[in-house]
């Protein structure tokens, strides 16, 4: 096979798909590259309308120099390049992909010959009661509305739970909303300062990434924003809407008044696509996930299908740039294309190289194993179907239930409109504490097509394609 | 090491825990006969547990529908035998005809099945509008049957196989059959190493994996597998208590208590011989037959598919029946995608032939010999040749 003849498809346009997409371009390959946004860059990079003013500087800080090259690469490729914003990947059979255009509302199917899949990740969510109330938003989406439309999620703002983006979301927060009166009003971490002082030898790794979590911690310090470690939330109040969290030291509570709150525990990737296309999946006991296998290049368990960036392991946005452009790499030689060697093999020490701080970073913000046994019974885990943690556990035990789809067919959990995408963590927590079981033994929501919700009458438009007369049963 | 396997003797030993094994593991126990039923997944994790969820009488052939009857009074005592409804609700079934020759087999299927008393009644012209107002205007009337309904196959299922094990039964999941012997008096079922049942009787309801089984006793049937497509819509407000279906097949949808719609029609694929799915294609048709029959649907969402593995016989009725040639063996399997209303009769029915040898209800049309060479015929074709000389 030759370059000419490979038909590669990119899923995603943040920091791995770009890459992926310019080394193939490097290569003379022409590839499809299809993003659910309207404007490239993923979440990180996350790029405002077009007709918003804002600098690099201003919506980006220290990142801005990143944001700036990726999203001048892929605005520089366009013309090699079968760009597709705007386009949701619904559906994947060997072969090919059914997309949504969200603008027009049509579906289409694209064809692959090659797929590198750069789907990214989402907030990892572990409820707290009183979550589903207006108000309450996922850290990822705090820091969307501020990077993507310029607006806070409220005035007087609470950021709970740990991990990196806690501390950039609050940075960002109270940098931003110096000017405009948005203060915030806590920053509670469930991680200890003790998690943080023994993950430093990993983390000295990377001492320049270091040095910019602790300079967000200092920033926040110095300009008087309170700064909790080892907190446990125990609830968010407010009738109509968010008004304060209450939170524990583990000594006593305390009530922090706000009108709006931003939560999360890290991030988790987003791997339907991968387990659609039959990838073979492993428990990864750091990231506390089942994931998609991938070699050191990114090959999955199916031949040609690639596997770049937060999608498949969280190792954040400088990892997914070099996992994306090794994962082309990858697809290339696979089908007898020269690549740079020493250049493949550069990439794949660097990606090597993060992971001591990667795990430093476990470290530091550790996920809260605690968390399924405070939840209590009456805590909302399924908000789509609204399934309580007590309904799960009692499942567990009248109905014998031991393994994720079994606790779905019989609860609903994960059965609404986000299939499991934000409650599948929180209750396979619920389901291992409830059983006694290894978090790594109760099993993973099976993958389902749609990946999103997809509107009846556009895949009606697919039908006449594909129009074979239906068999009579049931 | 060595291991030491768990030998396990008992009355009856079944094969497979999907609604029918589960359903007669239950019977045989209130029979107060042992069982021990081996499941090689999840009891009503496979077809018993994902299929459409119809309880529905009407449109099956006259030969079903003694069984059918037995089965509907076992539904209505659903919640005194397994310890839920199950959403179990005899909302009706109408069945959609689409033209004048639809409503004529409507109306012959009506007069053909009045001995058994389903209650039907033909609706068509402003009737029809009046009643269901939501309907596509392609329906130019239905067949109404009131007491047919709709049951929650993901809680159906396995609460048969729960209700057996309260009841005494031996009910081992994740444990599949590995090799099978019988030795003229007692079969001997194993799962590896680690379990050997014995019993001088074996059901096999393997649903569409029960061929491998039957053959091996010398009754190899033309069995297939088949995967309905199915869809299911995000929660909408609730206007429809009925199941629908279609004269003539091709769709079928109704609206759970939550407010989902079930949809389902068409084929999916078979991902191995374990797995299905709904592929684009069957997702598509659905789609356009869903907004041709209901057009609200239009502005809906999907939420997701799924398929399933059933069997089927070229006849599209099961084998309902005792082995042909081995003395104690029982089959139940092949139910062509329609097991779910009938499971809980064919379970009484599987306990009766286990323990008496036959059963109370009619089942001659579900016979196993209808599959295998006939010995009768055989015989007579040599006296006729024989005859010629």
């Amino acid at each position: 096979m030759t370059a000419s003849t490979l038909q590669p498809v990119i899923v995603g346009a943040g920091p791995a798909g770009i890459r992926a997409a310019q080394a193939l371009v490097a290569h003379g390959v022409r590839s499809v590259v299809i993003d659910e946004a309207a404007r490239s860059g993923g979440q990180i990079y996350r790029r405002p309308p077009a007709h918003f003013a804002r600098s690099a500087q201003t919506l980006y800080g220290t990142e801005a120099p990143r944001a700036t090259a990726l999203h001048s690469t892929l605005d520089g490729l366009t013309a090699h390049i079968d760009y597709q914003p705007n386009s949701l990947v619904w559906n994947a059979q060997a072969g090919l992909l059914d997309v949504l255009h969200g603008p027009t509302q049509t579906t289409r199917t694209v064809p692959y010959g090659q797929l590198i899949v750069a789907s990214g990740a989402t907030d990892r969510v572990l409820p707290v009661p009183g979550w589903t109330l207006p108000g309450v938003y996922t850290l990822g989406g705090a820091q969307v509305a501020l990077k993507f439309q310029g607006c806070t999620i409220g005035r007087n703002v609470v950021l709970m739970g740990t991990g990196p983006l806690l501390y950039l979301v609050a940075y960002q927060y109270a940098k931003a909303g110096a000017k405009a009166g948005v203060k915030v009003a806590a920053v509670l971490d469930t991680a200890r300062f003790g998690d943080q002082l023994a993950a430093l030898p990993g983390m000295l790794t990377q001492p320049a990434v270091l040095a910019k979590g602790l300079y967000y911690v200092g920033w926040l310090r110095a300009h008087g924003v309170a700064v909790h470690t080892g907190v446990r939330p125990v609830r968010v109040e407010g009738d109509t809407r968010v008004n304060a969290v209450v939170w524990s030291d583990g000594q006593a509570e305390h009530t922090v008044p706000c009108d709006a709150v931003g939560f999360g525990y890290a991030l988790r990737s987003e791997t339907q696509l991968a387990d659609l296309l039959g990838c073979r999946f492993a428990w990864d006991p750091m990231h506390r996930a089942h994931l998609p296998e991938r070699d050191g290049a990114g090959r999955t368990s199916v031949a040609g299908v690639y596997l770049a960036g937060d999608g498949a392991g969280i190792m954040g946005a400088d990892a997914a740039e070099w996992a994306g452009e090794r994962a082309a790499l990858a697809l290339l030689a696979d089908h007898g294309v020269k690549v740079d060697a020493a250049r493949a093999a550069e990439l794949e020490r660097k990606l090597t190289k993060l992971m001591p701080f990667r795990q430093g970073l476990e470290r530091a913000f550790p996920f809260p194993t605690d968390w399924a046994a405070h939840a209590p019974d009456a805590l909302v885990v399924c908000r789509c179907e609204n399934i309580t943690a007590g309904e799960l556990r009692a499942c567990a035990r009248d109905a014998g239930a031991d393994e994720m789809n079994r606790l779905k067919a019989l609860t609903r959990v994960g059965m609404g409109r986000c299939q499991g995408r934000m409650c599948g963590v929180a209750a396979a927590e619920i389901l291992a504490q409830a059983t006694g079981k290894p978090i790594d033994q109760v099993g993973r929501l099976r993958g389902q097509a749609p990946i999103k919700p997809i509107p009846i009458h556009l895949q009606a438009q697919a039908a006449a394609a594909h129009d074979t007369p239906a068999e009579a049963t049931a | 090491m060595t291991t030491t396997t768990r030998v396990i003797d008992t009355d009856v030993a079944i094969v497979g825990g999907g609604i029918m094994g589960a359903s007669a593991a239950l019977a045989l126990r209130r029979k107060g006969v042992d069982v021990v039923l081996l499941e090689r997944d999840l009891c009503g994790s496979r077809s018993s547990g994902v299929n459409y969820g119809g309880v529905r009488r009407q449109g099956r052939p006259v030969s079903q529908l003694p069984l059918a009857q037995r089965a509907h009074q076992v539904w209505a005592n659903l919640p005194a035998l397994i310890g839920t409804d199950g959403e179990y609700q005899r909302s009706g079934h109408f069945k959609i005809g689409r033209s004048e020759a639809d409503m004529a087999a409507l109306e012959a299927y009506a007069n053909l099945s009045r001995d058994f008393d389903l209650g039907i009644q033909l609706i068509s012209g402003p009737t029809l509008r009046e009643r269901c107002p939501w309907l596509g205007g392609r329906a130019v009337g239905g067949s109404l049957c009131p007491d047919d309904g709709q049951a929650n196959p993901r809680l159906v299922s396995p609460a048969f196989a729960l209700a057996a094990r309260r009841a005494g039964a031996q009910i081992l999941e994740r444990t599949p059959m590995t090799s099978m012997e019988h030795d003229g008096k007692l079969f001997t079922v194993r799962s590896g190493n680690a379990v050997a049942v014995r019993a001088p009787v074996l059901i096999n309801c393997a649903g569409a994996w029960a061929g491998t089984l039957a053959a091996q006793f010398g009754e190899a049937v033309p069995i297939h597998s088949g995967h309905p497509a199915m869809a299911v819509t995000e929660p909408l407000p609730f206007f429809m208590h009925w199941s629908l279906g279609v004269e003539g097949g091709g769709i079928y949808c109704r609206q759970v208590a939550r407010g989902n719609l079930v949809l389902g029609g068409g084929s999916g694929v078979a991902l191995d011989a374990d797995r299905a799915r709904s592929e684009r294609s069957a997702i598509a048709t659905l789609a356009v037959q869903a907004v041709e029959l209901l057009p609200a649907l239009k502005n809906a969402h999907f939420i997701r598919t799924w398929s399933g593995t059933e069997g089927y016989l070229p006849d599209r009725q099961p084998v309902l029946s005792k082995s042909s040639t081995t003395p104690g063996l029982v089959h139940g399997f092949g139910f062509a995608g329609a097991g779910f209303q009938i499971g809980p009769g064919v379970g009484e029915v599987l306990a009766e032939l286990a323990r008496d040898g036959r059963s109370t209800t009619p089942i001659e049309a579900f016979a196993i010999e209808r599959f295998l060479p006939d010995p009768q015929a055989a015989v007579v074709e040599v006296a006729s040749t024989a005859a010629a000389h």
